[in-house]
């Protein structure tokens, strides 16, 4: 008897496990299997002129990449420095659960509420208009929380011994932070980037209120762009290039995944570079 | 006579309500083991991290009394912590290399205080290696992380660490307690050496070890010490009832 009711349980959880994997796979391969013939050079390497029959995604990538690099260089050092100030310095109390609170807050907004406030506030009130800064400023708020809790919990993950080892050596709490406490956190703090880049690239609701849509690679922050998500929404919504939108979702695809196998490589060298590794 | 470096008057510790320390004083003497003993959460380790200064760090701990060392008070106002840290080296219970190469564990604490030079930094380490019995085993995997090396090891890379910023007092928390009896062994004699140069304390629950090892010893119970003397009389005539109690393993 007892055996059997083990056996129904791996099976169940062996069944939970694969439906979500299989959808995975699903999504996948029906979208990259559509979208791969309307792959070319000429798709890859040219703008978007529509009226010209051009429809190329080579500013719209460029635009993604931009909006992507923008955002991380305002949100990591900010995240970053916040986590510090939490997992480190402040003193556990009320003013500490509070911006906890916040933080976590912040985190379960809906994408549009960001994009609302973002137009109405960088876009009109400060006149940046549409454009890769109002966008990128937008997106950093909306991943800072992600930032935040992650590199948290990589800081508390930090064994106190090394603190301890360090201050009893003469080091000030500054150094300490720098030499031995921050290298150990730098993975958990690159998954938080990773994560980070993959909100920014899948996000369409706040960019498409912030940015616009011109579909052009951007000259400056203060121009307008298009990201690749925003571009897969305008396609299918106008209805016309369905296999121009499965192409365009499966560079985004190759995108995203790239980019997180580059972070993890970067996380594994940089941590055995820093902590001496074997 | 041999000369006081360290000595504690009447000092007294609180963890917020908690008195931890009632008014103990102990000294002790420039290249001597001194060895605190007594039951689990009597002091001890209270005590000795007072002595460096640890105690800082916890957060609703209030101090009273004076500690000095080499007669100058540690408390007193802009005393310069990382230089009393310096000069009063800690080695941990549980052994706490930092996740870098065996060389850079070894040069951090030098780093720290502003040595840069390579030539320099590599004749420390050596030293610092070769005084803590561990050159032998490592030199040739200097540059491989300092997690790899056994608990023995990486207690005696502790060591090295300390030793490299050429500490006067060395404070030992239970330095063995996580070791086997070989690797125990080990630190033991390398207790006899450094004891030459360095003046230290160390806390310990093994007796045995209290007695093989220390010069002085002093008895710790519910924040007190009951008694403090050379430990041949401590663990050979006893004044108080209950240090004997302790000892014989009465309690404890």
């Amino acid at each position: 008897m007892r055996k059997i009711i083990d056996n129904v349980q791996r099976s169940v959880l062996w069944l939970c496990g694969g439906i979500a994997v299989a959808f995975l796979a699903v999504i996948l391969v029906y979208v990259i299997a559509r979208g791969v013939p309307y792959i070319n050079w000429e798709f890859l390497s040219t703008a978007y002129r529509p009226g010209l029959d051009q429809e190329g995604i080579r500013d719209i990538i460029v635009g993604t990449l931009a909006m992507v690099g923008l955002t991380l260089v305002i949100a990591v050092p900010i995240g970053v420095l916040a986590a510090i100030f939490m997992a480190e310095y402040a003193k556990k109390g009320k003013v500490l659960t509070t911006i906890r609170f916040c933080v976590e807050s912040l985190a379960g907004i809906p994408s549009i509420l960001y994009g609302l406030f973002g137009y109405t506030f960088f876009c009109l009130q400060l006149a940046f208009g549409f454009s890769l800064l109002s966008s990128a400023l937008t997106l950093a708020i909306m991943v800072l929380p992600v930032i935040i809790r992650s590199t948290e919990e990589a800081l508390f993950t930090v064994p106190d011994s090394y603190r301890e080892g360090s201050l009893a050596l003469g080091a000030s709490k500054l150094t300490t932070l720098f030499r031995v406490i921050l290298p150990c956190a730098i993975p958990g703090i690159l998954s938080a980037i990773i994560l980070s880049m993959g909100r920014v690239m899948g996000e369409t609701a706040a960019v498409y209120y912030t940015a616009g849509t011109m579909a052009r690679a951007p000259s400056s922050v203060m121009s307008s762009t298009r990201s690749l998500a925003v571009h897969l929404y305008l396609l299918v919504k106008e209805g016309l290039e369905s296999g121009d939108a499965f192409a365009t979702a499966t560079i985004l695809i190759v995108i995203v995944v790239g980019l997180n196998a580059l972070a993890n490589f970067v996380a594994k060298r940089l941590s055995r570079k820093l902590t001496g590794g074997n | 006579m041999s000369e006081v470096k360290m000595s504690a008057k009447d000092l007294r510790l609180w963890y917020g309500d908690f008195e931890a320390l009632k008014t103990v004083s102990l000294d002790m003497n420039k290249n001597s083991v001194t060895a605190l003993i007594g039951p689990s959460g009597c002091g001890k380790s209270t005590f000795l991290k007072t002595l460096n200064r640890m105690n800082d760090l916890v957060e609703g701990c209030r101090i009273e009394g004076d500690v000095r060392l080499d007669g100058e008070d540690i408390f007193q106002k802009g005393y310069d912590l990382a230089l009393l840290r310096k000069r009063v080296g800690m080695v941990f219970q549980k052994p706490n290399p930092f996740p870098m190469s065996i060389y850079d564990n070894i040069a951090y604490g030098p780093r720290v205080h502003g040595i840069r030079k390579k030539k320099v930094l590599d004749e420390i380490v050596e030293k610092a290696l070769r005084g803590a019995a561990l050159w032998d085993e490592v030199h040739d995997r200097l540059r491989k992380s300092a997690m790899g090396l056994s608990g023995g090891q990486q207690q005696r890379l502790c060591i090295a660490r300390v030793m490299a910023v050429e500490p006067e007092v060395v404070l030992m928390d239970e330095p063995t307690s996580a070791l086997d009896p070989i690797s125990t062994q080990r630190i033991e004699d390398l207790m006899a050496e450094l004891k030459k140069k360095f003046t230290i304390v160390i806390v310990t629950h093994n007796m045995q070890q209290a007695a093989r090892i220390a010069d002085r010893t002093a008895f710790f119970l519910k924040g007190e010490i009951v008694e403090a003397g050379d430990t041949l009389q401590i663990f050979q005539q006893p004044r108080d009832k209950r240090t004997e109690d302790y000892i014989t393993g009465r309690f404890g």
